[in-house]
């Protein structure tokens, strides 16, 4: 795919605000995205700390925070409603600007044009704009704190009416409300930017040789992602924009007729609450793969690495990813069993979400099956991807549970909830993350991160989130509701103890995330050089310079002659063949 | 650190194992007449999902502590017939359990909430708030009054909006904080919202249903066991969510019916 110079190429920009700031450059664009991630998810992580220490200790003053929270936590001491707002801020953080940003348009921006071999995104400009809008809906989020009533407390669902009908409805239901709403209508316009850009790349921009079928299972995994962001993205975004609506223009989309809130009749008819669970779920159960899927693609391009040896069937694992996001929009009303709607429908959306399963268990045995008889080498990155597989099998394994309406009945709105979903795209997601962090630390920064702080850091952390998230399904089984900011119910008081367990554990696990912070701010200030193939993988990153150069390979796009996946075979550099080697794949 | 990384795994899976077989944090004693079928596709669930959990996790770490770190020097050797036997096992065995759990969940499911109630059911209008739950019964008369949100007066305890001044059906309307019913009598619920999305559970009486403003939900269930039990709100309806709770109180026939008389001499 040469152009001629008029066609796509750009030259390097001069200055550090187009360098740095403002540049066009896919590569800083990802870093930009995977920045942000990370001051999102210390923040996000902090506020679980807060609300893990409330559960366990209640009353207990938390030193600092009566400064930090003056109305919120007077004394230091969390107030229920200051609880729902950190539980609120906690969750859309955590899913929309880490679990979203990192792996997909973080590393999906870094990698997805060097793995097809382009100079960069096919619309460098929308793709800097992605970033910005992004970076404007979190501080729009983030200001939630520094209003009157502090951040709303409806949680990520924030579901109708109690989202919509404004600050009768309880504190930070007013301006934070709104503030939450605006700021997720701008993370939808930012990843529905991104998606097309996304898509196009990958269509468009793939250099000589790079069929659709000799793509990384990564770039595969991003592309898949984006299709289904970018119907999930324009359902969630009309969404918001009645929620603000109903919230400021007097509709009623979301509001019924007849409802007294703080002892006053609302002006408000003809609405649904069901309209807004729907729209959410539609969006928020594709969701769940955007967050994970890219950890699928990473596992799946990471793992062949370090068993030295081929992914066990390329072709299946695609196929399951495209049939993983097919189903998922067509599961949303397990979220609603529950919710009033017509019984019968709970038994049509319970046998797809069951199904879904199928696709999720062979991709799992395709990783298992790629380390048997693997010459496995335990570097960081590869304890990563085999944690991954193992906090995924625990999280998807209580799908089967919640898929069952009959067994919802019992568990829904309970801790088994909170376990279920954090194992299967919260850790999994982080662990893949982590994963490709170790793995590309080296392409992106040019060093090479700290192996021994890496595996104190995967060890204490996959211990760690053991022992916090498993008991969390032992507290659901006793009935132990979510989102209650203390545990006063006879029932539940002697489940306090095993919070406080938990509570415990999150710190420990929170803290040993420390190591990793240092490690990689350490690296990208110094540390040892590393060469361009440092884990000899076959893929394009790895033909190129570490880090890459402006254009990505020098003015000269590489010609793809084999698929990703050689590994375990006998070539010139040893026992795999690169993607843009022009030599014949030898027998091993 | 491949038999580090397998002995982690294998603790990791005993013990959470153990502790789900030990029931050491387990479901209430059950007190419907629908929980056991509940209880049994629990149990199934637990045990093919438990099943399918530990060989998955055993797998990884026999993997694991076998080739990793090898210094043997032999190649790499592909799953013994691709990736074709994982495509059968997960589509057979998988399919074949999802079908069992699918044929009989559905059946259990319908039982309770596709089945219509008992037409001799105890017929009680629950209205949530935030934070309170509010029980009406139909009085002597067994006719509920109409309601009317604009009447709803917290301070007048006029919880649900009545009209008894012009609606004589409303005048024996019992209205109390707290559930009391029959043991092994069929109870049909009418569940309304004051404001907000609430929701009704019992642990104890395996059922959980939302609440949500603007639909009347029916909900309907016998108990039998007497005895008295929490309920709780599980749906975010504001700052008192955690402290939103009503009592359920099973009692004998004759019990209730005299409670019953005691209330409507009070109206």
């Amino acid at each position: 795919m040469t152009h001629p110079a008029t066609a796509h190429h750009h030259a390097p920009p001069r200055g550090l605000l187009r360098t740095h700031v403002f540049s066009l450059d896919h590569k800083v664009i990802g870093k930009q995205y995977l920045d942000l991630a990370l001051v999102a998810v210390c923040t996000g992580m902090l506020l679980s700390w807060l609300m893990r220490l409330h559960l366990a200790w209640p009353e207990t003053p938390i030193p600092g925070l009566g400064k930090l929270a003056p109305t919120g936590a007077a004394g230091g001491v969390i107030t229920p409603e200051y609880y729902l707002s950190l539980m609120t801020m906690h969750g859309t953080i955590m899913v929309f600007f880490v679990l979203t940003t990192a792996p997909f348009a973080g590393f999906g921006n870094y990698f997805l044009p060097i793995q097809v071999g382009a100079e960069d995104m096919a619309f460098p400009r929308i793709n800097m704009m992605s970033f910005w809008v992004t970076l404007v809906a979190f501080l729009v989020l983030i200001s939630a704190f520094f209003v009157g009533d502090g951040p709303p407390l409806s949680g990520w669902t924030a579901y109708a009416p109690l989202s919509a009908v404004g600050k009768d409805a309880g504190p930070g239901q007013g301006v934070g409300q709104t503030l939450w709403a605006v700021s997720i209508t701008l993370f939808c316009v930012a990843q529905l930017l991104g998606a097309l850009n996304f898509i196009t790349t990958t269509l468009d921009l793939r250099t000589k040789g790079m069929s659709l079928a000799r793509m990384p299972f990564s770039t595969w995994a991003w592309f898949i992602t984006s299709v289904i962001g970018l119907i999930a993205f324009a359902v969630l975004m009309p969404a918001c924009i009645l929620l603000i609506l109903d919230r400021v223009a007097g509709t009623s989309f979301f509001i019924p007729a007849g409802l007294v809130i703080s002892d006053r009749l609302q002006p408000h008819a003809g609405g649904s609450p069901l309209l807004w669970q729907h729209l959410f779920w539609f969006f928020g159960h594709p969701e769940v793969y955007i967050a994970i899927l890219p950890g699928f693609g990473i596992i799946s391009h990471i793992l062949p690495v370090f068993a030295r040896k081929p992914l066990l069937g390329p072709r299946v694992m695609i196929a399951c990813l495209v049939a993983i996001a097919f189903l998922s929009y067509t599961v949303w009303g397990h979220h609603m069993f529950l919710s009033g709607m017509n019984p019968f429908s709970a038994t049509l959306f319970s046998v797809p979400t069951l199904v879904i399963t199928i696709p999720a268990t062979i991709v799992t045995l395709l990783w298992i099956g790629t380390i048997y008889g693997a010459r496995l080498r335990f570097a960081t990155p590869a304890l990563f991807c085999l944690g991954f597989v193992s906090v995924f099998v625990s999280g998807g394994i209580s799908g089967f549970f919640l898929a069952q309406p009959s067994i919802d009945t019992y568990l829904h709105g309970t801790y088994f909830v909170v376990g279920h979903f954090h194992f299967v795209m919260g850790v999994a997601a982080m662990f893949g993350i982590f994963a490709a962090t170790y793995f590309w630390a080296p392409k992106m920064f040019g060093r090479l991160m700290n192996e021994t702080l890496g595996k104190w850091h995967f060890w204490l952390t996959f211990i760690g989130v053991y022992c916090v998230f498993m008991p969390m399904h032992y507290l659901g089984l006793a009935g132990n509701v979510r989102r209650y900011s203390a545990f006063t119910d006879d029932y539940l008081k002697p489940l306090i103890p095993l919070h406080r367990f938990i509570t415990i554990a999150a710190l420990f696990t929170g803290a040993a995330q420390l190591i990793f912070l240092y490690n990689l701010v350490r690296t990208r200030l110094r540390g040892p050089k590393a060469s361009d193939n440092p884990w000899e993988a076959t893929t394009l990153e790895w033909s190129t310079t570490s880090p890459p150069p402006f254009d990505n390979f020098g003015g000269r796009p590489p010609t793809v002659y084999h698929g990703p996946n050689e590994y375990g075979t006998k070539g010139a550099a040893g026992d795999y063949v690169m993607q843009a080697s022009p030599a014949p794949v030898g027998a091993a | 650190m491949g038999k580090l990384f397998a002995v982690v795994v294998t603790v990791i899976t005993v013990v959470s194992t153990a502790l789900f077989l030990m029931h050491t944090w387990w479901l209430p004693v059950d007190i419907s007449a629908h929980g056991p079928a509940i209880d049994r596709q629990l149990s199934e669930t637990m045990l093919s999902s438990g099943v399918l959990f530990v060989l998955s996790q055993l797998a990884l770490a026999v993997f694991a502590w076998r080739y990793g770190d090898r210094h043997d020097g032999r190649p790499v050797k592909a799953f013994p017939g691709g990736a074709t036997p994982m495509v059968v096992f997960a589509a057979v065995l998988v399919g074949a359990e999802i079908l069992a759990l699918t044929l009989v969940g559905a059946k259990v499911w319908a039982g309770i909430f596709q089945a219509p109630p008992d037409p001799n059911s105890l017929q009680i209008d629950v209205q949530a708030e935030q934070f309170a739950f509010y029980f009406r019964y139909p009085g002597p008369d067994g006719r509920f009054g109409a309601t009317h949100p604009e009447l709803i007066n917290e301070a007048n305890e006029n919880y649900f909006g009545l009209d008894p001044a012009r609606d004589t059906t409303a005048r024996d309307d019992i209205v109390v904080p707290t559930l009391t019913i029959p043991v092994n009598r069929p109870i049909a619920l009418t569940l309304r919202a004051k404001d907000v999305n609430h929701a009704f559970y019992v642990p104890e009486l395996r059922i959980q249903q939302d609440f949500v403003p603007g639909l009347a939900i029916p909900l309907h269930f016998t108990a039998t066991q007497t005895g008295k039990h929490e309920i709780v709100c599980t749906q975010l309806c504001g700052l008192g969510h955690y402290n939103m709770r009503a009592y359920i109180e099973v009692v004998s026939e004759a019990q209730f019916a005299q409670w019953l008389k005691d209330k409507a001499a009070q109206q």
